[in-house]
């Protein structure tokens, strides 16, 4: 890294440089009348400067790159490349300085490449999640029979070697979870949503909204810390210890509570916008032919919206089942496959953690697992939210 | 069969009940909406607020000049030869001193007294000594940390009965520290340290504090800041502005609300392959954290940064391209001065996003042990290249230590962080409300 501080330094100053002497140089060709030039000494001066910068800043990553793949050293040939660039950028600008040069013209086509490079980062940052998953993943089935790892019931990693890597208990949790906040969010939320868009009046919607937005801009550690310290015990005592289900704090019905009062403002906003959406005249119609509030709701409104509040809930589900600080504090670390909500339970994304913080061997297949289970789980979550956009794409279509 | 227009028939009733019942579904469920924020907030605030609170003994310490610097000269490489195991029995005879002077009697043996004392004192008072050599030899008043377990005691954690049990501590040596508090030397107040010192170790709850988080935190928001701000809002002005309507440009829209949905840990897994692994730069360091944050801030503010450049009428536009301004020009000159606002507050509320988010650091090694303040820019790791770790993580760090009273610190933790967020969105809705033009 160090050897990046020379070239930066000397681009910036060309920079600099470009940028006054091009200036003048306008002046100059003008001969004092900046009428006679088509484009501003500014903007020669602008030309000048992103010439320098763009194509030896453009270098520098490449040859980073390039260096990194080929497992090489830089040298001081590569930094005499990007000088060299910015060099010439600054000469080449320099010499175009005529009356007639198109200066703003050239500056906004570099302005332009960095634009669409920017935009290009969401591409990049697509192609690097699948990349770097899908490389480990090929090395860890080099070592691991896939069979094994999609169908085996059981799951207990073994640092010494030999051991069972099946993903259908962490799915079954993982699910198992998903289902049990998705069961508390989605009528709540959905409720929640109808009484504030139907019935409640300014000044009730003007508490609870925020109320409920705020529940949505509390950082997923707090409701882990808080399935922890207060859910976790509170149900154990009152409910699995007395019943005779266990006496584990940590659990299915913990975790899939908490995350189930996560998911609420993502139901009810999603849900508020898409019931927003049907058309006045629909709920106008109803009520004109003598059905109630309730009877509208139920029978126009919320058919109507049934495609997006479906799209809804998938997109709650997709969040469900990729959330992570949640489980690992409150759902356990055991793998197991149970029927027992009040029992402890683990999820995809706790094996991730768990396989891949403390003493890591990338060469290892305990290791490796947790890339083919990031796949996994990339896979599902994208299945998820691609049908829901679709979903609520299509439905947005008709109502408009 | 008889009606009357005033007395509601059976069928209506049933009607008017299920309209009743309906509305009474609607509004339970925004109760329980509020009530389970309400008990989320008492529970972090109820477990948390004590741990801005903490124990210090006011101490007389006498530095006896034949235990700290035999030789004499003050000269600090033979004085730093005396370790805290060294300090330990001149602070413990200093806290005897103070019990005698107080008339307090115990039968308590002395190690037992000196375990009074936080482990962590002994290397408070060393380094004020290796930073002052000319104490030695004097009396010096310190106030220095008790123990986890009498602090405790006076945050109502640790009781009579509870310490009955405990190894570490005594019913008769929270006897003495309640005489103690009565004299005055004992006192619990205020620990501005908590936001200060850096993670303590699994023994010494009392000296963990948060300064090497906020530092971590601090560090990454820069890199986000810097990076996303930049990166989302070009890409915003070319998929709003300039982008011809084409697959590719769908491709990347497509892309956009995509990655707003892959779930936090998939962007940690991201990080550890390509920025680690590859690019081979430091574990745990502000630098990986915070480029992985990038990724996963870029969506939330190129949607918001959209949105503010769509609600700009195009009237703006066209004014500025009928004077001559090129498109780049209306862009710059016009059109983004004026979605400006909205753009600062999706970027504020990114970062607010971005500052909550524990999964991904934990995949790039933020979860190590760190007591050294990271610095901003060393020669050897290059920009925020130090290991460090981050708020939400140190609360993660410390939910999982064995002693009770780190729960304490991680709601404390908490409250931290949630006071930070919250700063955070109010100064965005200020901006919204200040700023926002409506057409």
């Amino acid at each position: 890294m160090q050897s990046l501080t020379l070239p930066f330094i000397a681009i910036a100053g060309l920079a600099v440089l470009g940028y006054f002497l091009a200036k003048s140089r306008a002046l100059q060709v003008s001969g004092g009348d900046i009428r006679k030039l088509v484009s501003l000494p500014s903007q020669h001066a602008l030309n000048a400067v992103l010439a320098t910068i763009v194509p030896a800043v453009a270098a520098i990553f490449l040859i980073s790159l390039y260096v990194r793949l080929t497992d090489g050293t830089g040298s001081w040939f590569f930094q005499f490349v990007v000088i060299g660039l910015a060099v010439t950028g600054l000469a080449l600008s320099l010499i175009g300085i005529k009356t007639e040069t198109r200066a703003r013209t050239f500056a906004e086509r570099w302005i332009l490449g960095l634009l669409i490079f920017a935009s290009t980062i969401a591409i990049l940052t697509t192609i690097g999640i699948v990349f770097s998953m899908l490389f480990e993943t090929f090395n860890f089935f080099g070592q691991y029979d896939w069979r094994d790892f999609f169908f085996s019931t059981n799951w207990s990693p073994n640092f010494r070697g030999n051991s069972d890597l099946g993903i259908i208990p962490l799915l079954w949790g993982t699910l198992y979870i998903s289902f049990i906040a998705l069961a508390f969010a989605v009528p709540v939320g959905l409720f929640a949503a109808i009484y504030l868009s139907e019935y409640a009046g300014p000044r009730m919607r003007a508490v609870a909204k925020p109320a409920i937005e705020v529940l949505a801009g509390i950082p997923t550690i707090v409701y882990g810390l808080f399935a922890l310290i207060t859910v976790g015990p509170f149900l154990r005592d009152y409910f699995a210890a007395p019943m005779g289900f266990g006496q584990s704090a940590s659990s299915v019905m913990t975790a899939g509570l908490v995350m189930g009062v996560m998911l609420i403002p993502f139901v009810s906003s999603l849900s508020d916008d898409i019931i927003n959406a049907v058309p006045q005249a629909m709920r106008d119609g109803s009520l004109g032919l003598g059905a109630t509030k309730s009877e509208t709701i139920r029978q126009v409104v919320v058919p109507a919206a049934l495609p997006g509040i479906v799209g809804a809930v998938l997109l709650a589900a997709s969040r469900a089942i990729g959330e992570t600080m949640i489980v690992v504090l409150g759902a356990g670390a055991a793998a197991r496959l149970s029927l027992n909500p009040f029992e402890a339970m683990t999820t995809v994304t706790v094996k991730i953690v768990s396989q891949l913080t403390g003493d890591t061997d990338f060469a290892s297949p305990e290791t490796l697992v947790a890339f083919a289970l990031g796949l996994t789980l990339f896979v599902i979550t994208l299945g998820l939210n691609v049908l829901a956009l679709y979903i609520v794409r299509k439905y947005r279509e008709q109502y408009e | 069969m008889k009606t009357s227009l005033l007395a509601a028939d059976a069928r209506t009733k049933k009607r008017n009940a299920a309209e009743a019942r309906f509305k009474a579904y609607g509004f339970a469920a925004i109760i329980v909406a509020m009530l389970a924020l309400l008990i989320l907030l008492t529970s972090v605030l109820g477990n948390g607020m004590s741990s801005f609170r903490q124990t210090y003994i006011a101490l007389d310490v006498a530095l006896p000049e034949e235990k700290l610097d035999k030789s004499g000269v003050r000269d600090l490489s033979v004085m730093s030869k005396v370790t805290t195991i060294g300090y330990a029995p001149i602070l413990r005879n200093a806290l005897l001193d103070a019990l005698a002077a107080q008339g307090i009697e115990t039968e308590l043996s002395n190690k037992d007294i000196g375990n009074m004392i936080s482990k962590e004192a002994a290397a408070t008072v060393r380094n004020k000594v290796l930073a002052n050599p000319d104490l030695v030899g004097q009396t010096v008043s310190f106030d220095v940390l008790a123990s986890g377990r009498i602090d405790g005691y006076f945050k109502g954690r640790v009781t009579m009965e509870s310490a009955a049990l405990d190894g570490n501590t005594s019913p008769e040596a929270l006897m003495i520290a309640q005489a103690l508090a009565d004299a005055g030397v004992m006192e619990t107040k205020f620990n501005w340290n908590f936001f200060v010192w850096p993670d303590a170790s699994d023994q010494r709850p009392e000296a963990a504090g948060l300064g090497v988080a906020i530092l971590g935190s601090l560090y990454m928001m820069i890199v986000v800041l810097v990076l996303a701000l930049p990166i989302g809002v070009a890409s915003s002005i070319y998929l709003e502005e300039f982008a011809p309507k084409n697959r590719w440009t769908d491709l990347i829209e497509v892309n956009i609300s995509n990655l707003a949905a892959v779930p936090s840990i998939v962007y940690g897994i991201l990080g550890l392959a390509i920025f680690i692994n590859f690019m081979e730069f430091n574990q745990s360091s502000p630098l990986v954290g915070g480029l992985v944050l990038t990724l996963m801030t870029l969506p939330t503010i190129i949607i918001s940064t959209r949105a503010a450049l769509k609600s700009v009428p195009p009237s703006i536009r066209d004014a500025a391209l009928g004077v001559g301004a090129s498109k780049m020009q209306s862009v710059f000159h016009h059109v983004l001065p004026l979605a400006a606002p909205g753009i600062l507050t999706g970027t504020i509320i990114g970062l607010a996003q971005a500052l909550g988010e524990t999964a991904p650091l934990l995949l790039i090694g933020m979860v190590a042990f760190v007591r050294e303040y990271p610095a901003a820019y060393t020669p050897e790791s290059g920009l925020f290249g130090e290991a460090s770790t981050a708020l939400p993580v140190q609360v993660f760090n410390w939910t999982q230590r064995s002693d009770p009273a780190f729960v304490e610190r991680a709601s404390g933790a908490i409250i931290t962080l949630l006071v930070f967020l919250l700063i955070m969105n109010a100064v965005a809705i200020y901006l919204r409300r200040r700023f926002e033009r409506r057409w």
